[in-house]
């Protein structure tokens, strides 16, 4: 009962918080699955609940509308058969999406003609990718031959869309339920437990072996005990009859059952509960703060599990990301170089242009006749090589950008930045891409002349390829085919043009930390393009490895390239990146940037972010290098390098703090990532290259890897996690591309960025900046830290002092399992009288003020590797309990034994001398345990808001109340009234006051004088900080003349 | 200790700035409550040495003295103790003690003499006091019904099940259990001798050795006015010689309200006690309550503890303001007030010469 009680109540606790969450969880199903849906049955539109749609069903969307299940579209109100999208709930892209009918049903408008309509459709099996599908849809028109017609991801619907601009859909169910793609895509994430955690559980661990060993060992002395049958049976206290018959084995067993739920209360239970609290409610003062909250964006932090809260105190790597992340996203064309000659357009001010061509400047020189025709054709292709629409302006209201010509007001909207940065860098050479109408791409050129082209194909853009193209046909009948993409896809493909020189400047360009695209074109003829349409249409239609052909036919199509030139977009960095950076490094994490981009481009971001310093001595691990190389030497050189200096550094300056010291940089690309973690075959250095790659990685402050894709990045934060030191890691980016090392690292952080929102939906935690990491690692972190470790220790400390006196007094009861105190200070010690002090200590205890923290990132290594949480920490807590728990005991067994302990009864109205139970016993016990246990909390609270004041006073004053209460009256409904008036009585005797006031002070003592001496004597980064800063206030002085005069007057 | 108040104004500071803000945005930003940004205002105590040493002064100064008083009263008490147990063949009682047996009807008498050397001025307290009697046994102290003793008639004629063994003897044990079965049931006198040998006894006042509360709520009798009839269904403790309505011949002190029973249920901590007997009055201001002198302690011997190596003695105490005799708290009290003073004059010298070096060492920083 008394140790079923607190079990039950953390049962209940969990129990309600699952069944509230699931409650929540039920009603929003409900909602869903009930939302009405109007489905075509039979020529007529139906109103069906959406649980009971089918695969196979037509369904009509309305504008605004969120689509039920994925759709295959087959009609729109729009006669070109398109209609838009949001996919902002999706990926959090809010971008309109334009999805196409298919062509031969498109012309299926209302419910009558759709319901007509004979098709049938093949698919592949459902698939968790948002963006990849393929199918087949045979019609059965008039005749008895199907037309077959591919289905792509343009022709899908997902769930979970929204439909915009569009008033009606007529659209064919294909996947429902669990089979949507964005059923598929709720991954359960594997759970992450925190470092502390993990202490917690080895803590619990050791704290059941002491339990099982207290039972074992009670268990063995009684029976050694009770061998003497006088002892086992004395005259005065027999045994039942049932109880003798028993056997002597399962008396033996039930004994040492009963042990351990006389002592179970050392396994404290309510820790998990106020853990969860704990992590919980801690968790909004993340989202709370004020200086994470991006006014930009309207956005605070998102919380997605407060699991980790503590774990942000603990990071020693930082793996981020680059694009997005670091820099800004926010992308800007700087230059473009056509044939080498560079054309800077002018900077915009506000989103307003400043009018007119004029403003181009830093001609080299005028180009000739057919400079300038190359010049314009250039131009056109990036006119014309994207994927960009163009917004009108009536669709949002408020914001004005991109203003244009006064005809209308547009602007660009795209999901890659780089794109739009183009067009509007383009609009600002003076031309002007309009819009795309009837598959026709309007521009505007410098003459103020409307230019078509008609858009044939769109050869989009993948990671893989890194490059995308258009094939248009100009309004004089050219087919022209327009490529863009990284220098390194474009130039091998490239057969002339001055390749040479736009070389020179996209290498030059990379080194500032801009972002390059080259452009090139060729022309076709019309044979060329057929057969190019052939070659695409096959692939499209292919319903197997539709996107293996595909990339063999992009392959055949884009080359034989005439370079025109390239183009370089500035990413700026973000607000404080460089700040943030430094401020990691100095509270002692390595920072390491993980990122798709090419090597001399994120240098160049490095170099700004001041990951690199100018002193840092770079290595370079890099296809470059293993060329000229075997990857063995190389690796052994720097490893050498690297080893030497830190040999001699260690002999020369024997502070850690590389302060002055040499430190280094390393760069590595994806290239030779691969071969150095991909085992060899000769099997006896495979392991080598690893564990040498990682020692380098060790001694590096920071280490930069380019052109990684987004399984390497989570293979890399996978590598350093296994290493032998096991630190914990935490990996920060912006796109779909970081999920997989967000997800891999301990902590992963999303940032909500421009490239969607899945990142964020990934993570554990999300930020609208990277400079917000700062306060969330050194401040948040560090709190966290701190107050989650104090909160174990104390909850193991103040349950060893709780149970340690019911061990001892089995030596003086017969180890008979009789408990010292009562049912109902058993129960309520962790639920009530000792429960809130520590959860308010650990949701507001601040040891250094936050502003100290965030100046002084250094502070973080106080708290580096656990060390709050270390075996000698737990170890001396104990130690403290134990000690405590002896005081207690044997304070009050002297004063009992020595000789009679009593009252001298002033509250009575006779003088006499009243004796004193065992009950009396337990309670005095007990009443010196809460205080004590209460005011060492007091003792280390360093921050000492009204809230913990009135917690740690009110819990205090609960207990007294509480006894006062319970001993004050004669409780009906409880067999026993072995309480009955003994609290009052042990306040009445003076006895009782003078050692209750000298036990507290004496277990209190030896925790304080440590704690005075550790201070004087060895302080800690922190200690220093805190005592720095009282030496501010002025007031140390006051208190030293004060212990001078107490101390002379002693004297 | 000393504090520093660190009230941050920056709540209002901070608001102020957030109405710079667009609707749009405000309406998502977070409030701004000092407790929001942990930013309450708050006393930041540490625990230095500087901070640390006047309290272990200040506690040096005060228990010393407390300690010092507390010793000295608890050796003024002036106790006595008496052995009877009759374990020695020298002993008065060791032929009570050796013929015991549970069926004889004639109580055995043994009478020990001692002297007092001393006269005990104010009230005394005459205690008996059982070693090696396991009082706090689990099984022990469970074994009693509370409410039967509070007078409910149910549990009189139905004990809880915890009195087990003791619960029935054909019928119901009033009271049951294993705790009032093995009531105390020495008959402890005392008589002065005076110098020319006549013996005086020396009243002994049965009454007010028990808590008030106990006596008057948590004990009662049935209801009844007749506690014989009121018991009539009950049978008597397996090993009490009488029944539980002839304790005492004073109906105030009889049945379940007699004191000796009540003290007897208030089961000892630990398995060597002592437990409140009698109170010897004094008498006037003149003549001492006991003066020195021979004094003979008659004992009527009941009471079996051989059987497990108990001890049986008697004790006799003055008392003070702080209880009885109890050297262990004033010494306590002194060694703690050293140990913190002690602390202090060490603290004091690492306080002198580290302190100043950690804080040249901060400024060098």
């Amino acid at each position: 009962m008394t140790s079923g009680l607190p079990l039950f109540f953390v049962i209940t606790v969990t129990a309600i918080k699952q069944g509230y969450e699931d409650w929540i969880r039920h009603k929003a199903d409900n909602a869903i699955n009930q939302c009405p849906v109007h489905v075509i049955q039979h020529g007529k539109v139906v109103r069906k609940q959406s649980q009971k749609l089918r695969v196979g069903d037509i369904v009509q969307v309305k504008e605004d509308e969120t689509f039920p299940c994925d759709l295959i579209l087959l009609s729109t109100s729009r006669e070109d058969g398109t209609c838009f999208v949001t996919t902002a709930s999706l990926d959090g892209e809010s971008s309109h999406k334009t999805y196409y009918a298919v062509q031969d049903t498109k012309a299926f408008n209302t419910a009558e003609e759709v319901d007509t309509l004979h098709a049938t459709i093949e698919c592949e099996q459902p698939q968790p990718d948002l963006y990849k599908f393929v199918g087949r849809i045979n019609i059965y028109l008039d005749r008895d031959e199907p037309i077959a017609r591919p289905l792509g991801s343009e022709n899908l619907l997902l769930r979970g869309a929204t439909l915009k601009n569009t008033e009606y859909i007529h659209a064919v169910a294909i996947y429902t339920g669990m089979e949507t793609k964005m059923a598929l895509n709720y991954q359960s994430k594997s759970q992450k437990r925190s470092a502390v955690e993990k202490s917690m559980n080895a803590y619990l661990i050791v704290y059941l072996c002491i339990l099982i060993s207290k039972a074992l060992i009670n268990t063995l002395l009684k029976y050694v005990w009770q061998a003497d049958a006088n002892r086992d049976e004395p005259w005065y206290n027999q045994k039942t009859e049932t109880e003798r018959q028993r056997h002597v084995l399962i008396r033996a067993f039930t004994d040492f059952l009963a042990y351990m739920v006389l002592f179970n209360y050392i396994i404290p239970v309510s820790m998990y509960v106020t853990v969860e609290m704990q992590k919980f409610l801690g968790s909004y003062f993340i989202l709370w703060d004020d200086d994470m909250f991006d006014e930009e964006l309207g956005e605070r932090p998102l919380v997605n599990t407060s699991d980790l809260n503590e774990e942000l105190g603990q990071v020693e790597y930082v793996f981020t990301d680059k694009t997005g992340t670091l820099t800004e996203n926010n992308m800007e064309l700087r230059e473009c170089c056509v044939d080498g000659h560079v054309y800077v357009p002018h900077a915009i001010c506000n989103g307003q242009i400043l009018p007119g061509a004029a403003e181009m400047d830093m001609i080299d020189s005028s180009p000739g006749v057919d400079g300038k025709e190359r010049e314009e054709l250039f131009f056109r292709a990036l006119c014309l090589c994207h994927t960009v629409q163009v917004k009108e302006e009536e669709t949002v209201d408020g914001i004005k950008r991109g203003i244009h010509q006064g005809k209308s007001t547009s602007f660009y909207i795209s999901s890659s930045p780089d794109e739009v940065a183009l067009v509007e860098g383009m609009k600002r050479l003076g031309f002007t891409y309009l819009r795309l109408k009837d598959s026709h791409m309007e521009i505007l050129n410098r003459d103020d002349e409307m230019e078509r082209f008609e858009l044939l194909e769109v050869l989009n853009f993948d990671s893989v390829r890194r490059r995308m193209s258009v094939i248009v046909r100009s309004s004089s009948g050219e087919y022209y085919l327009f490529c863009k993409g990284a220098d390194s896809s474009i130039f091998p493909r490239v057969v002339s043009g001055k390749v040479e020189q736009v070389r020179a400047r996209v290498e030059h360009n990379a080194v500032e930390g801009l972002r390059t695209l080259c452009v090139a074109y060729k022309k076709l003829t019309h044979e060329e393009y057929e057969k190019t349409c052939r070659l695409l249409n096959s692939a499209k239609l292919a319903l197997q490895d539709r996107d293996k052909k595909l990339a063999e036919a992009y392959d055949v199509i884009e080359k034989d390239f005439i370079l025109l030139g390239a183009t370089a977009v500035e990413d700026r960095l973000q607000d404080k990146a460089a700040d943030t950076i430094e401020s990691l490094h100095k509270a002692g994490m390595k920072v390491w940037v993980l990122t798709g981009d090419k090597m001399e481009t994120a240098a160049a971001t490095c170099y700004a972010s001041k990951l690199f310093h100018r002193n840092t001595q770079i290595l370079e691990l890099t296809t470059k290098r293993t060329e000229e190389q075997s990857l063995h030497d190389v690796l052994f050189d720097l490893s050498r390098t690297v080893l030497r200096h830190h040999g001699s550094m260690t002999r020369d300056t024997f502070s850690g703090l590389s302060g002055d010291c040499q430190d280094y940089g390393l760069i590595i690309d994806g290239a030779t990532l691969s071969a150095v973690l991909k085992p060899t075959q000769d099997g006896n250095n495979g392991g080598n290259y690893k564990e040498i790659f990682l020692e380098i990685c060790r001694n590096c402050s920071a280490v930069l890897c380019c052109r990684m894709a987004p399984l390497q990045k989570a293979q890399i934060v996978k590598m350093i996690k296994a290493s032998k030191e096991h630190p914990i890691t935490l990996a920060i980016g912006d796109g779909a591309n970081d999920v997989s090392m967000i997800l891999e690292a301990h902590v992963g952080i999303g940032i909500m960025g421009k490239e969607g929102r899945q990142a964020a939906r990934n993570s554990d935690y999300a930020i609208t900046k990277f400079k917000h990491l700062k306060k969330m690692l050194l401040v948040h972190g560090h709190y966290y830290y701190i107050r989650i470790a104090e909160l174990v220790q104390y909850f193991f400390y103040k349950n060893v002092c709780f149970i340690f006196p019911q061990f001892l007094y089995q030596f003086f009861c017969g180890f008979s399992q009789q408990p010292l105190y009562d049912t109902a200070y058993l129960t309520l010690y962790n639920i009530s009288f000792t429960s809130l002090p520590i959860l308010l200590y650990s949701l507001m205890e601040q040891h250094i003020n936050m502003d100290i923290l965030k100046r002084d990132p250094s502070l973080y290594r106080d708290i580096a590797k656990n060390s709050l949480l270390r075996w000698s920490t737990f170890i001396y807590w104990t130690f403290l309990g134990v000690f405590d728990a002896m005081v207690f005991f044997f304070g009050a067994f002297f004063l009992f034994d020595n000789t009679t302990f009593t009252s001298n009864g002033q509250l009575m109205a006779t003088n006499t001398q009243m004796m004193f139970g065992n009950w009396t016993f337990g309670t005095l016990v007990f009443t010196i345990l809460v205080f004590t246990v209460t005011l060492k909390l007091a003792l280390d609270t360093h921050y000492w808001t009204w809230i913990n004041h009135f917690v740690i006073w009110g819990s205090l004053l609960f207990y007294v109340i509480f006894s006062l209460l319970w001993g004050g009256i004669i409780w009906p409904f409880l067999n026993y009234q072995r309480m009955y008036y003994v609290f009052m009585q042990m306040l009445s005797s003076g006895p009782a006051w003078l050692s209750i006031i000298l036990l507290i002070i004496v277990s209190l003592l030896p925790d304080v004088v440590k704690k005075v001496l550790c201070r004087a004597l060895w302080p800690t980064t922190t200690e220093r900080i805190q005592t720095k800063r009282q030496c501010l206030t002025a007031e140390q002085s006051t208190i030293f003349m004060l212990s001078q005069t107490s101390s002379s007057v002693s004297f | 200790m000393a504090a520093s108040y660190n009230a941050k104004e920056e709540d209002g500071h901070l608001s102020g700035s957030s109405g710079l803000g667009g609707t749009a945005i405000r309406t998502r930003k977070p409030d701004n409550t000092a407790f929001k940004q942990q930013r309450l205002p708050a006393w930041q105590p540490i625990l230095t040495a500087g901070t640390v040493l006047p309290a272990f002064f200040v506690i040096g100064l005060i228990f010393i003295p407390i300690g010092i008083g507390l010793f000295v009263t608890s050796n003024n008490i002036k106790e006595i103790e008496i052995e009877y147990t009759g374990t020695e063949t020298s002993s008065p009682c060791f032929n009570c003690s050796h013929n015991f047996s549970w069926n004889s009807t004639t109580p055995c008498k043994c009478v020990l003499s001692f002297f007092l050397d001393q006269p005990f001025e104010s009230n005394v307290f005459m205690y008996y006091g059982l070693s090696n009697f396991y009082q706090n046994h689990r099984r022990y102290v469970k074994s009693r019904d509370d409410s039967q003793l509070n007078g409910d008639l149910n549990s009189l004629k139905d004990p809880s099940k915890e009195c087990e063994p003791y619960r029935f003897n054909e019928k119901p044990i009033a009271p049951c259990g294993a705790i009032a079965n093995s009531m105390f049931n020495d008959t402890l006198d005392l008589f002065y001798i005076d110098p020319n040998g006549t013996k005086n006894p020396i009243p002994l006042i049965k009454k007010g050795i028990a808590w008030w509360t106990d006596k008057h709520v948590k004990f009662r009798n049935p209801a009844g006015s007749n506690l014989t009839a009121v018991f009539r269904d009950t049978a008597k403790p397996v090993n009490w010689l009488k029944p539980v309505y002839e304790l005492d011949t004073d109906s105030e002190n009889n049945g379940f309200i007699n004191e000796d029973f009540i003290v007897w249920m208030r089961t000892a901590a630990l398995p060597t006690f002592r437990k409140l007997y009698r109170i010897i009055q004094k008498k006037n201001n003149m003549t001492p309550t006991l003066p020195r002198g021979n004094y003979t302690l008659e004992v009527t011997y009941n009471y079996p503890v051989r059987s497990f190596e108990g001890r049986k003695r008697m004790i006799l105490s003055t008392i003070s303001w702080m209880g009885g005799k109890n050297p262990f708290l004033g010494i306590a009290y002194i060694t703690v007030g050293s140990i913190c003073f002690f602390l202090g004059v060490v603290l004091l010298f690492i306080h002198h010469k580290y302190g100043n070096r950690n804080n040249s060492s901060d400024i060098s920083n």
